[in-house]
């Protein structure tokens, strides 16, 4: 309808979801193409469930319909199946395989999806699933995490893997730009290549 | 010309750069905040800029530099307009010599409010013009405008962006920023700035009559245009506009509204070439009002006959349900439901913060009381039953008094963050205090204005610049009221606390606790570290009594408790422990 190649990003607030939507942003402007993008601040960002839309070429609002979605990358792995309902039929999803509960299951007692039961919802989709705590660590930073999922999503994006990784480079604190190339490249190893 | 990736926030901001804006006021409120928090960051300013301590103090401080002849932009939410309406209304009678333009944020579906209330009603009561931008790129695009436009009728103009254009994004392209070198000169004119009733009648109907001529400009404005493509046609306003485009199909005419007082006759003109006009547009019906008036016998649908919601916001889906009812197409989105019983994870007071170990304490204290509160973070003491009422700013103090005044026989405890006291508390402080009030007031003091994202107040010790004043005292602020008992505590003590609380709960009349601990946000920031806490396995009995404290830092598995890396170390749950299995890492 609109052209446009829309991801969802989402986690919970504090993960570096809006940084990897910057990510994104930016590499579109980098490949001089039209971006749009809504992103969760305020109140929302306590520890609540957030959600980032980015709409590559996108030329109209910023927001994705339920059933749209062509790529929904998750940060954590409840938020995933939160979200799986924006997935258009066919839709690959990259989840980091981590589960936090949310505060609510331990104090009022609420009853959880396992770890299993979670990634066996969202195998009806194109899924891809791994353990970006871990890379990321491995790669030298837990803070580099979205930089892990940006990674192995990318083979999924219709942008170049350079102008990510340029993104990437221009945006995160330099610093960290080395840990950070390094998180984008293990991760793109283990998201694989469409 | 430049191309950048920025929050619709940040492109007003740069906007205003483009303007030359010489004085910036504002109050901070989601989701206009980060206008003024990019124009405070710049280290190239050319203009002044504060953080007020409310709307009205914003918005009459901006209204007296533009009667100076600079240009100043004020920024709120929607609901700090009707703080500042006082002066908005008048404003209107007297005009501006620089342009002023007022943003009022609005917040449909309130994301981050207590109400969804609708700007360009304001607008139209109080007779200004109004711009909504449809994008990211026209909220930048119009803000140049709009201080053209208030120089132009010496008029306030209301600047009303949404949710979805100040917190989304886009590639938006920007003009060359130009420093605001104007500098202010006061002529005093008593009949234009001396509101008694012998010169306000005739500024009133000075105000009136601009009307026609506002109209007239802004059909030129290019905010409000249109398509003839067929003999249906749709008429959107705002956001609104960007969904409808995305789904409209063709051989359906289309007019984007952006720009008011709408000019009735270009308005009527466009309406009366269809057979049938559909009005989309977020919260009130402001657009098919107009459309109603000038439509004749061709048939609106809208609002106001059930084929749009008046309340929460516009999406796409929203917008494709409300084409289809009004016959324009066939949805084409399939329907998506979420999957069902997952627990929800709302937003949570941070593991650390502050608030948690104060509502424990007044918990602990006053079992069975009543709990007024406020607007802040800690409106999420909801979560801990600590909470029960919040109106808007300043409404825990007035609320509370109200109640000791009712008859009501329990005791009653309200709490308030520091920036709302400074708000409209001290207010209520003063009427409580003033009227005999017996009742407890619990000041949250975190030194910032937190939830908005940490903006400096007077009780911070810094400028929005950053640059150092001496902090507000609370304390002497509270006795100045005539308040005798106050009493400044700990709140990460917890028997220290809950100590004053006692000694306050056997006083009579208002008592006032302030409980200070830096935002654990802002003590990440600068370098507060206190290392984290452990449960000892061996020495937990899973009884349950930290779990229910309700921090993040706690899970629970396997009938024992667990600290996990969120764990900032106030050391509260280490305190609530019954067998001190809570230890310090590295300790023991």
């Amino acid at each position: 309808m609109s052209g446009s190649f829309d991801i969802l990003i989402v986690g919970i607030g504090g993960q570096g979801t809006i940084l990897a939507s910057n990510i994104l942003g930016e590499a579109c402007l980098i490949e001089g193409r039209h971006v749009k993008g809504a992103e969760t601040h305020g109140m929302a960002q306590r520890g609540g469930s957030v959600e980032s839309h980015i709409r590559i070429d996108g030329r109209y609002g910023p927001l994705i319909a339920p059933g749209q979605v062509d790529l929904l990358i998750s940060f954590d792995l409840l938020e995933a199946l939160r979200y799986s309902h924006y997935l258009r039929k066919g839709g690959r999803i990259v989840v980091n395989s981590h589960l936090v509960l949310p505060t609510s299951v331990y104090t009022q007692k609420l009853p959880a999806p396992t770890e299993d039961e979670i990634v066996k919802a969202l195998k009806k989709y194109d899924l891809c699933l791994l353990d970006a705590d871990r890379i990321a660590n491995e790669a030298g930073s837990p803070l580099s995490q979205n930089v892990v999922m940006l990674g192995a999503a990318s083979g999924w994006m219709p942008l170049k893997p350079a102008t990510l990784l340029e993104s990437v480079r221009r945006l995160v604190p330099r610093k960290t730009v080395e840990i950070n190339t390094k998180a984008f490249e293990m991760g793109r190893e283990a998201g694989g290549t469409g | 010309m430049e191309r950048r990736y920025l929050l619709g926030n940040e492109a007003i901001a740069h906007a205003c750069l483009e303007s030359g804006v010489d004085f910036v006021s504002g109050y901070p409120g989601t989701p206009s905040s980060e206008v003024i928090d990019a124009l405070r960051a710049r280290p190239d300013r050319s203009y002044y800029v504060e953080w007020s301590v409310n709307e009205k103090v914003a918005l009459e401080n901006a209204l007296a530099a533009a009667w100076c002849g600079i240009r100043a932009l004020c920024t709120m939410k929607h609901v700090g307009l009707n703080v500042a309406a006082d002066p908005l209304m008048t404003s209107a009678y007297t005009g501006v010599t620089g342009g002023l333009v007022i943003m009022s944020a609005d917040d449909p579906f309130a994301h981050s409010s207590q109400n969804e209330q609708d700007t360009r009603c304001y607008a139209h009561f109080a007779r200004v013009l109004c711009l909504d931008p449809a994008s990211v790129q026209e909220a930048h695009d119009m803000i140049k405008p709009a201080f053209e436009l208030s120089e132009e009728f010496g008029l306030p103009v209301l600047f009303r962006p949404t949710t979805r254009i100040c917190h989304s994004k886009g590639d938006v392209e920007l003009g060359p920023a130009v420093p605001g070198l104007r500098k202010g000169e006061f002529h005093k004119d008593p009949r234009q700035y001396v509101v008694i009733p012998a010169h306000t009648r005739v500024l009133h109907k000075k105000l009136n009559e601009k009307q026609p001529a506002i109209r007239k400009r802004l059909v030129g404005a290019g905010f409000n245009r249109f398509e003839i493509r067929g003999k249906t046609a749709v008429i959107a306003g705002g956001i609104g506009a960007s969904y409808v485009q995305e789904l409209l199909p063709a051989g359906v005419s289309f007019m984007k509204i952006g720009a008011y007082p709408i000019d009735e006759e270009w308005l009527g003109d466009f309406v009366r070439k269809h057979e049938k006009v559909l009005v989309v547009e977020e919260l009130a019906p402001e657009i098919e009002e107009t459309v109603r008036q000038v439509a004749g016998c061709v048939p609106v649908f809208g609002k106001k006959n059930g084929y749009a919601p008046y309340e929460g916001e516009l999406s796409p889906q929203v917008v494709a349900a409300i084409l289809e009812k009004a016959g324009f197409l066939k949805n084409p989105f399939l329907p998506a439901e979420p999957v069902p019983g997952l627990p929800p994870r709302p937003p949570i007071l941070c593991a650390g913060c502050l608030h948690r170990g104060a509502f424990y304490a007044i918990k602990k204290v006053f079992r069975d009381a009543i709990y007024p509160s406020d607007i802040g973070c800690y409106t999420l003491g909801l979560q801990l039953g600590v909470v029960d009422t919040t109106i808007c700013m300043g409404a825990s103090i007035t609320v509370a008094s109200g109640i000791a005044h009712s008859g009501e026989t329990r005791d009653v405890v309200c709490t308030i963050g520091d920036s709302t006291f400074l708000h409209t508390g001290i207010q209520g402080l003063i009427n409580a205090v003033y009227n005999g009030a017996d009742m407890t007031v619990v000041i949250l003091d975190n030194r910032i204005t937190a939830m908005t994202g940490h903006q400096p107040n007077p009780n911070t010790g810094a400028t929005a610049c950053g640059i150092e004043t001496p902090p507000v005292s609370l304390d002497a602020v509270c006795r100045a009221c005539g308040v005798r008992f106050v009493e400044t505590v700990d709140p990460y003590d917890i028997t220290g606390m809950v100590n004053v609380l006692q000694e306050a709960k056997k006083r009579k009349g208002v008592r006032v606790v302030i409980a200070r601990q830096m935002c654990v946000i802002s003590a990440r920031r600068a370098g507060v570290k206190r290392g984290r806490y452990i449960v000892d396995p061996e020495t937990c009995t899973g009884c349950g009594t930290c779990v229910r404290f309700g921090c993040p830092a706690i899970e629970f598995e396997d009938e024992k408790a667990r600290i996990n890396e969120l764990c900032s170390g106030c050391a509260i749950c280490a305190q609530l422990c019954p067998v001190g299995a809570i230890v310090r890492e590295g300790k023991r």
